[in-house]
């Protein structure tokens, strides 16, 4: 019995995923609304009964019906939307609130083997919505082409490009942790929701607007989403695009093991 | 009382028993008139958090922008269920105003109502000193209220600047945002009187994200088939979309009294259920 | 209870667990810990004491290896914190001062996503959690959610918890602050038998009744810095007297009675409420206060504890 929880797990970010696993196992009833059905209400509404109304209208963008236009945009941004959902109050929850984190710390776990197990979870919970997602839009016949399926490891990734900065920030913030969230929500997330190309094409935005579109990763998301599902795609643009994103997950990897080194180890 | 509590009670010659004749005959629980504590007590709360207050405006600014920009070169014009043609940016401009005045007053109500509730645990230390239940629901909702104009005006003032407002009627538009949120202001409380955890509150979340989306918010009522038409007519954002719309076009007639009387009914009922669970809550 | 708490360990009773030479910790300008020494051994039950804000909690948080010390030496088990952490904290349990439970998960999960922290198998982690249910009297309650449960409640989980992988030192953070008598009781006993079955037990308290109850040795703490060391009895010994006698009067201003019974102990300490004269003999020395005529509103004789110690050694009382 001595010799008990001497022996170092391989791989020891793995009882971190467990944890977070376990509690989505424990609220994925409750949660499912949040999880699933919202970005499915925006695809009726924008998808099925605006879409009626822009092909009525005007044909659709630029040929291409309405519904097969906006829900792959949509898609994109739901991975964006679920991504940071997971990845801001639940790090704060666990660095002040309930101090999972702490928990974790005081055993053989390190601070890394903490954000990559949780990092982890929100990757599989954000696939897992991705992947719903996908199955929900083709009974709209939303999808032009199987290619649809090759998005979805790039849509996590979207998503991902924006979790793993959502952790750095989170364990940044220490006073005034509503006001930073507000600011993150409302003044980021609304706003790129809007403006990447998820309803319209950028190129519609006024000029000055356009290079803050190409910046930010939704856009990069909702073009390559787009480009998969719409079944012609231009392979070179989609390895730029999902090359931009792999940049700016492990960029900002660094930086939250930064922010949660100097938070967690003091 | 408590620090969290704010200020104690100001000695403006309001006692305890100086409770209005008309507040008393109230078929609410005790008061004793002094809801206006609570307000100077979010007030003081809010002193610091302009970027706070700033962010329940620029939400329904930047929808309108978006949508006015992009949707609007993609859709031109809309026909409105009064028949009428107009730019999509003016279609939609008194629908984002009326589902702002929502959300803002949801959000008031539910979200920061429990966690004073539960955990800041405000509501107890208020119920300590004289006020009473019906100075914490009257209060709170009040206060939403006050938030709510004040996105509302802002909001308008954008709208006019951007040329999508047509009618002087439109400022009728305001006192009409204050109503829609009085009405999901005092529903939203009774609501969040009977949340038990964080999780509930997905339950609001299902409740007004279909209200937003499906109220006729983005499209005439008439993009809709029959059945769902008639559902739809019966929810009340519905009636506050309807009504904000009637007034920003200038295409007011007494069918708006319809509106106004459902959005009434709904909020007297909500501040009715409320008190009265505050009381069962906090007094018992 | 032999299931719980450690196995026997055949190493010598003088095997140093922690070794601390000049530690320190800064945060910015502010200096937590001060350089001090401490040797804690296998098997003993070894206390900080000191109020609030005497570095006490920093130093168990450098103890536990999850936080790097500012200067000087530290040594857990004989390995150091900073290159083998993860092996050190494999061999600890945790008990820190506020409850880290996962409200969203039932208690036995609490104790079982935990157990799988330290690389316990899932099999292993049931048996243990029952076991450990068990021993912290939460069988009943094993499937019931973290949150409404009491103050002492959580506590007692949290132990439970921080002894999943039978840990050969248990650090525990202030582990009754906040629980009422009786909760603490409960809580006493446990830990009794956790030390009697070989676990090495640190604790902090800022409670003197729980020093004298628990602790074989302790040091007292003050400002970062270690200001005594020795078994509880030791220190009351060679810092206090056997009874200490309490005079309260009718008048705010002490110093005319504190003038009036100089010389009546081998002390006379002043305190904003009361007096306290130090003497072996408490009734002999209340008597002589009557003989010089001092009339107090009451007076009680009582037995020195540790707060007539750390009141000797910086001139404060510990809880103000």
């Amino acid at each position: 019995m001595a010799t008990v929880g001497r022996g170092m797990p391989s791989a020891r970010w793995a009882p971190a995923f467990e944890m977070w696993w376990l509690l989505y196992l424990r609220t994925w009833k409750g949660n499912l609304i949040s999880r699933f059905l919202l970005p499915v209400l925006f695809l009726v509404s924008m998808g099925v009964v605006l879409g009626d109304l822009v092909d009525e209208r005007t044909g659709g963008v630029g040929g291409v019906p309405y519904l097969q236009f906006v829900v792959p945009g949509i898609l994109a941004a739901q991975a964006m939307w679920s991504a940071m959902s997971e990845s801001t109050y639940s790090v704060t929850g666990a660095i002040r609130w309930n101090m999972g984190y702490h928990a974790m710390l005081a055993t053989p776990l390190g601070v890394g083997d903490v954000l990559l197990g949780h990092l982890l979870y929100v990757t599989v919970s954000v696939s897992m919505a991705t992947v719903v997602f996908v199955l929900v839009g083709a009974l709209f016949g939303a999808w032009v082409s199987w290619w649809v399926v090759a998005a979805v490891p790039v849509v996590v990734l979207t998503g991902m490009a924006f979790s793993v900065p959502c952790f750095a920030l989170s364990a940044m913030l220490r006073d005034n942790v509503e006001l930073g969230y507000t600011v993150l929500f409302r003044f980021v997330m609304t706003p790129l929701f809007l403006f990447s190309g998820t309803f319209f094409p950028v190129d519609q935005l006024p000029a000055v607007l356009q290079p803050v579109a190409w910046v930010t990763p939704l856009w990069h998301g909702v073009e390559v989403s787009r480009d998969l599902a719409l079944g012609a795609p231009d392979w070179g643009a989609v390895a730029l695009h999902t090359a931009y994103l792999v940049l700016l997950v492990m960029l900002s990897s660094v930086w939250a093991l930064r922010a949660f080194r100097r938070r967690l180890v003091v | 009382m408590t620090s969290g509590a704010g200020r104690p009670a100001p000695s403006t010659g309001t006692t305890p028993r100086a409770v209005s004749v008309v507040a008393r005959a109230l078929p609410v629980p005790a008061g004793a008139g002094m809801a206006r504590i609570l307000v100077e007590r979010n007030v003081l709360a809010f002193r610091r958090g302009w970027v706070l207050l700033l962010s329940g405006f620029v939400e329904p600014v930047f929808y309108l922008f978006s949508l006015g920009i992009g949707l609007g070169a993609l859709l031109q014009t809309v026909t409105t269920d009064a028949g009428e043609q107009v730019p999509y940016a003016v279609f939609v401009a008194p629908a984002l105003l009326a589902a702002s005045a929502m959300n803002g007053a949801i959000f008031d109500s539910t979200f920061n109502v429990f966690f004073k509730l539960k955990f800041a645990r405000l509501y107890d230390s208020v119920l300590a000193t004289p006020l009473g239940p019906r100075d914490v629901a009257v209060g709170e909702i009040t206060w939403a209220l006050m938030r709510g104009t004040l996105y509302s005006t802002a909001f308008l003032l954008v709208a006019a600047a951007a040329g999508v407002v047509t009618s002087w009627w439109a400022l009728l538009a305001l006192p009409g945002a204050v109503l829609i949120g009085f009405a999901f202001a005092a529903v939203g409380m009774w609501a969040t009187t009977y949340m038990r955890s964080w999780t509930d509150f997905d339950y609001v979340t299902l409740a007004i994200q279909p209200l937003f989306l499906f109220s006729a918010t983005f499209y005439p009522l008439a993009a809709y088939p029959d059945a769902v038409r008639a559902v739809v007519a019966w929810t009340p954002l519905y009636h506050g979309v309807a009504l904000e719309r009637a007034l920003m076009l200038g295409d007011v007639g007494p069918g708006l009294l319809v509106h106004v009387a459902y959005l009434v009914v709904m909020g007297l009922v909500g501040v009715l259920g409320a008190a009265r669970r505050i009381e069962r809550l906090l007094l018992s | 209870m032999g299931t719980v708490g450690a196995a026997a360990y055949s190493a010598g009773v003088d095997e140093a667990l922690v070794e601390a030479r000049g530690l320190r910790k800064e945060f910015g300008d502010f200096t937590a810990v001060d350089g001090i020494d401490v040797t804690v051994h296998r098997g003993e039950a070894f206390g900080f004491l000191g109020p609030n804000g005497a570095g006490k909690s920093s130093t168990m948080r450098m103890v536990a290896a999850v936080s790097p010390p500012s200067g000087g030496t530290l040594r857990l088990f004989g390995l150091d914190p900073a290159t083998d952490g993860p092996s050190i904290r494999a061999r600890l349990g945790v008990v820190p001062q506020r409850d880290t439970l996962d409200e969203e998960l039932t208690v036995a999960e609490n104790i079982r996503i935990y157990g799988r922290y330290f690389g316990l198998s899932r099999a292993e982690v049931r048996r243990r959690a029952a076991e450990l249910l068990d021993f912290a009297q939460l069988s009943e309650r094993a499937d019931s959610r973290v949150e409404p449960l009491s103050g002492g409640m959580k506590r007692r989980l949290t132990i439970a918890r921080s002894l999943v992988n039978n840990p050969e030192m248990l650090l525990l953070d202030e582990p009754t602050t906040g629980l009422d008598p009786q909760a603490r009781h409960v809580l006493w006993d446990r830990l009794f038998r956790l030390k009697r079955s070989g676990v090495t037990l640190v604790l902090t308290t800022h409670y003197m009744d729980e020093a004298e109850q628990l602790c074989d040795r302790l040091v007292v703490m003050d400002h970062g810095a270690i200001v005594a060391e020795g078994s509880p009895r030791e220190l009351i010994q060679r810092h206090a007297t056997r009874e200490v006698l309490e005079l309260r009067f009718v008048e705010d201003d002490l110093s005319g009675h504190a003038a009036a019974v100089d010389g009546v102990g081998e002390r006379v300490e002043v305190l904003p409420d009361r007096l306290l004269v130090y003497a072996a003999d408490g009734d002999e020395a209340a008597a002589e206060v009557h003989r010089r005529g001092v009339r107090p509103l009451s007076s009680l004789v009582r037995r020195a504890t540790l707060e007539d110690v750390f009141l000797h050694l910086t001139g404060r009382t510990l809880v103000d």
